[in-house]
């Protein structure tokens, strides 16, 4: 017997998870558990502008923009239940949270998983060398600089290429270090030419491309790192105290394991289809869980979106459906894994998907046993380091009743 | 004042030791260099409560380990120090792997360890479904179990300090003065003066040897460098994976951790440097195709962690406790890996040695119960599942720490215990707190945050 009964449950409070009970307050009784103190997710520790392009249509700083959620969450009638943690599943659709106010069951008619993702940090990546302080993730970093204002060393090297890589660049810049450079394993002809620019320029970053950081060293606090050409094995040491370990993101998936969903190999989140429909039935996933990771505004209309599915299936138990899409190298993935031909589109008419290598006009083709049924040209370049949108257009001949879609690049 | 005893070193034994004589009349103080116990070889090691069923029979380690295994058991049960009794099983690869086995079960007979059981292939892979192909049959070490290093070393120096040791971190002995009465060590945070000392010092204990003339034996820092896996990989590691010591050397061990993840290692590689606890390339590497052939599905789990510990290897094959009465000295030396699970045997065996030697070491009537350590091991309950104990202090029901699910009343508790954490990385061994698999992304800067409210300005940040 659960200690508390609702209509949904969503579990995460950042823009996927409050966007999504913004959208579902109306229609029911909607719980919002968040395990930071207050709800926002991580725009709250990102004190710089670019938020709430595509769902509010204004440009915000970070923790303008979590606010906006969460006073629409709250807004809308949904319930926020701040400083607690989901901790494990105690049945179907129903979970145990730790809280201040005590342990409890929550039973739901539906559960949203909004849970995130997090940076690779420095031992998942495998960077061996001494352990001294001063290495740190972008997320640490910026918790670190805003929302306790502390200082961090005086000169860094950022491990990483993408977009938050020069994100960790101006936290450093604000918290008075300088980065004496920036170590990313693609060809320094692949970073886009917009951040080249920005390093180069206007934040003097010294890019040191197709390397990787081969080890760090420092006893009490970091000294130096040594930093590995991938392809002629040349070696140089970079003086720095400080370490900051970007992107290379994972989704947080701990729920969706101990659940038994079925994950996509490529995100490590959950398989959903075009309604946001996980394997398991009346769960559902929203935002950066699935595709690790798109900006905050786009995790926010995927909660948007999911509101649709999440009603039908309260009111007919429909689950999840449409054909497998899988990924084709350099592809590493592409979400929603299924679709149904003729059914609902994805979030935004959009397929999500991750490179691993730049292609600068790509064509993007749907294959269906050995035919191609839908091409794709953007005007935008498949670059690593940040999400490849393909329109959803292009499975619109797919055959509801053929075998499994490859997404790929000609 | 002059103690009685100092005891140098407040790694397992040490504090095992310290332990021991504070329950007596005499006077201890417990001598450690660096600013917290158990900061050296303690806190790193593969944190198994062996059996000793592959010792060397007839050695002093054997004796100690096996007595060891039993009085550890007890005193975790006392005092709440998370034990998992898991069981092992040695796995063969090879031929001259398979051969070596009835061998072994015959050492743990000779050993006194009779539960050891001959198993074929496929018991093997019904104990553990998880590992690679290729294994030809195993030996099942049912007594062999994990535990917690890090609070088996706090309780045992938490109880010293209770029963009246003084502990002294951040006193490095640099020179000793020996005098009629007492010996005088000269330390980095001031002169100790004692009528009996006990060299504990683990990798330290040759060099301090020398102060007293002694050159009977040497210290070789073997470093052994480990994965911890993440905890969703738990599930395919139900018990301790052994490899098979033969000619070719050994293997590395696949093992469940006390903390709920997995670990893979160590390496073992002979240095010269008694510092030297990073990690390498060439080390990752080992651990990787190790992994690869003894569970490939491992590998697809995150790493959480990644580190070093350095073994006392010394170059002798048993261990070395020698007391001395003239100088009323006794050294604790070569106290290898093992260390953990014999270090309350060692501690007993030192109080006969120094009984021996005419010192009054019965226990007093009066000892201050054992001390309740608070509970950081997976498998037991912890606080954040604890609803009567969340409703008496909703601290316990803030989790600080999310992967780790280390919440605000335990880092309060830690901060204000007997022995209060130093650092950060003391913090980390008595919570679990940012030792999760987010290394701090969520955590690092509150769990900053916590440490620095309750200690004097300072400066730090967080530890990747």
């Amino acid at each position: 017997m659960a200690d508390r009964q609702v209509e949904v449950l969503i579990v995460g409070g950042g823009p996927a998870g409050l966007a999504c009970a913004s959208a579902m307050a109306a229609s029911g009784d909607v719980l919002v558990v968040e395990r930071e103190q207050r709800a926002g997710g991580i725009p709250r520790h990102s004190d710089h502008t670019g938020y709430g392009l595509r769902d509010r249509h204004r440009l915000q700083t970070g923790p303008a923009y979590a606010e906006a959620c969460r006073s629409a969450a709250l807004d809308a009638g949904a319930t926020l239940l701040e400083g607690a943690m989901v901790t494990d599943w105690t049945g179907e659709r129903e979970v145990a949270v730790t809280a201040p106010t005590g342990r409890l069951t929550v039973r739901a008619n539906a559960v949203v998983l909004a849970t995130g993702a997090r940076e690779r940090p420095r031992s998942a990546r495998r960077i061996p060398g001494d352990r001294p302080d001063g290495v740190l993730t972008t997320g640490q970093l910026q918790n670190l600089v805003h929302l306790h204002h502390r200082t961090v060393g005086g000169t860094a090297v950022v491990v990483g290429g993408e977009l938050v890589s020069w994100s960790a660049v101006l936290t450093l810049r604000e918290a008075g270090c300088r980065t004496v450079a920036m170590v990313t394993p693609h060809p320094r002809a692949e970073a886009y030419a917009a951040f080249r620019w920005a390093g180069r320029v206007a934040l003097r970053v010294p890019v040191l491309g197709h390397s990787d950081v081969v080890r760090i060293d420092g006893r009490d606090r970091v000294s130096s790192v040594v930093v590995r050409d991938r392809g002629t094995g040349a070696e140089r040491v970079v003086r720095c105290d400080t370490v900051v370990t970007t992107g290379d993101w994972i989704p947080d998936h701990e729920l969706a394991r101990t659940g038994g969903l079925d994950l996509d190999r490529g995100t490590l989140g959950p398989a959903v289809d075009a309604g946001l429909r996980t394997s398991a039935a009346g769960v559902f996933a929203v935002g950066n869980l699935l595709h690790p990771v798109d900006t905050a505004d786009v995790a926010a209309l995927d909660g948007v979106h999911a509101a649709a599915a999440i009603r039908d299936w309260l009111d007919t138990g429909a689950v999840r459906r449409g054909v497998h899409l899988v990924a084709e190298r350099p592809l590493r993935w592409v979400s929603p894994q299924y679709v149904e031909p003729g059914g609902a589109a994805p979030a935004r008419q959009r397929l999500l998907s991750w490179t691993d290598s730049l292609v600068r006009r790509p064509v993007v083709e749907a294959v269906q046993d050995d035919i191609v049924v839908g091409r794709f040209r953007p005007w935008w370049p498949a670059a690593p380091g940040r999400v490849f949108r393909i329109s959803s257009r292009i499975l619109d001949a797919v055959d509801p009743a053929g075998g499994e879609v490859t997404v790929r690049l000609a | 004042m002059t103690y009685d005893v100092a005891v140098i070193g407040a790694g397992i034994v040490g504090s095992a030791i310290a332990r021991e004589l504070a329950g007596s009349h005499l006077s201890v103080a417990l001598v450690e260099a660096r600013s917290d116990v158990g900061d050296g070889t303690s806190k790193a090691n593969t944190a198994i409560l062996h059996t000793g069923f592959d010792a060397t029979p007839g050695t002093l380690e054997s004796r100690l380990v096996a007595r060891g295994y039993h009085l550890l058991g007890e005193y975790a049960a006392a005092t709440g120090i998370p034990v998992e009794r898991t069981g092992a099983v040695l796995v063969a690869w090879n031929d001259e792997e398979l051969a070596a086995l009835p061998g072994l079960k015959q050492k743990a007979e000779d050993n006194g360890y009779h539960e050891c059981e001959l198993v074929e292939a496929d018991e093997v892979y019904a104990l553990v479904p998880a590992l690679g192909p290729g294994a030809l049959g195993g030996l099942r070490v049912p007594g062999e179990s994990i535990v917690c290093t890090w609070t088996t070393n706090l309780a045992l120096a938490t109880d010293a300090k209770r029963r009246g040791a003084v502990v002294l971190t951040g006193h490095r002995v640099g020179s000793v003065t020996a005098g009629e009465q007492h010996t005088t060590l000269h330390t980095s945070g001031g002169d100790i003066e004692a009528s009996w000392v006990v060299n504990a010092a683990g990798l330290g204990a040759d060099h301090l040897d020398s102060a007293w003339g002694h050159r009977r034996f040497t210290v070789t820092p073997r470093r052994g460098e480990l994965f911890v896996f993440d905890k969703l990989a738990r599930p395919l590691v139900p018990l301790i994976v052994l490899p098979v010591p033969t000619s070719r050397g050994k293997g590395v061990l696949v093992s469940p951790t006390i903390y709920g993840n997995v670990m893979l290692g160590p390496t073992a590689e002979d240095l010269t440097d008694r510092t030297a606890t990073g990690t390498s390339e060439a080390g990752f590497e080992f651990l990787l195709a190790k992994g690869e052939s003894l569970m490939p599905r491992l590998l697809e789990e995150e790493v959480t962690a990644s580190y070093a510990g350095l073994r006392a290897a010394i170059d002798r094959p048993d261990y070395l406790i020698d007391v001395d009465p003239a100088d009323r000295y006794l050294l604790v030396g070569g106290i290898r890996s093992t260390g953990l699970t014999s270090g309350m045997a060692v501690a007993e065996h030192v109080v006969g040695l120094l009984t021996e030697a005419g010192m009054d070491c019965r226990l007093r009537p009066d000892l201050p119960p054992p001390p309740q350590m608070p509970n950081i091991g997976q498998a037991g309950v912890r606080p954040f599942q604890d609803a009567a104990r969340i409703d008496a202090d909703p601290a316990y029901g803030s989790v600080v720490c999310f992967c780790e699910r280390v919440t605000a009343g335990e880092i309060r508790d830690a901060l204000a215990s007997d022995l209060p954490p130093a650092d950060l990385d003391g913090l980390r061994r008595r919570t679990r707190a940012m030792n999760g698999r987010c290394q701090g992304f969520y955590c690092g800067a509150a769990v900053v945050a916590c440490l620095e409210r309750s200690m004097a300005p300072g400066e730090g940040d967080g530890r990747g």
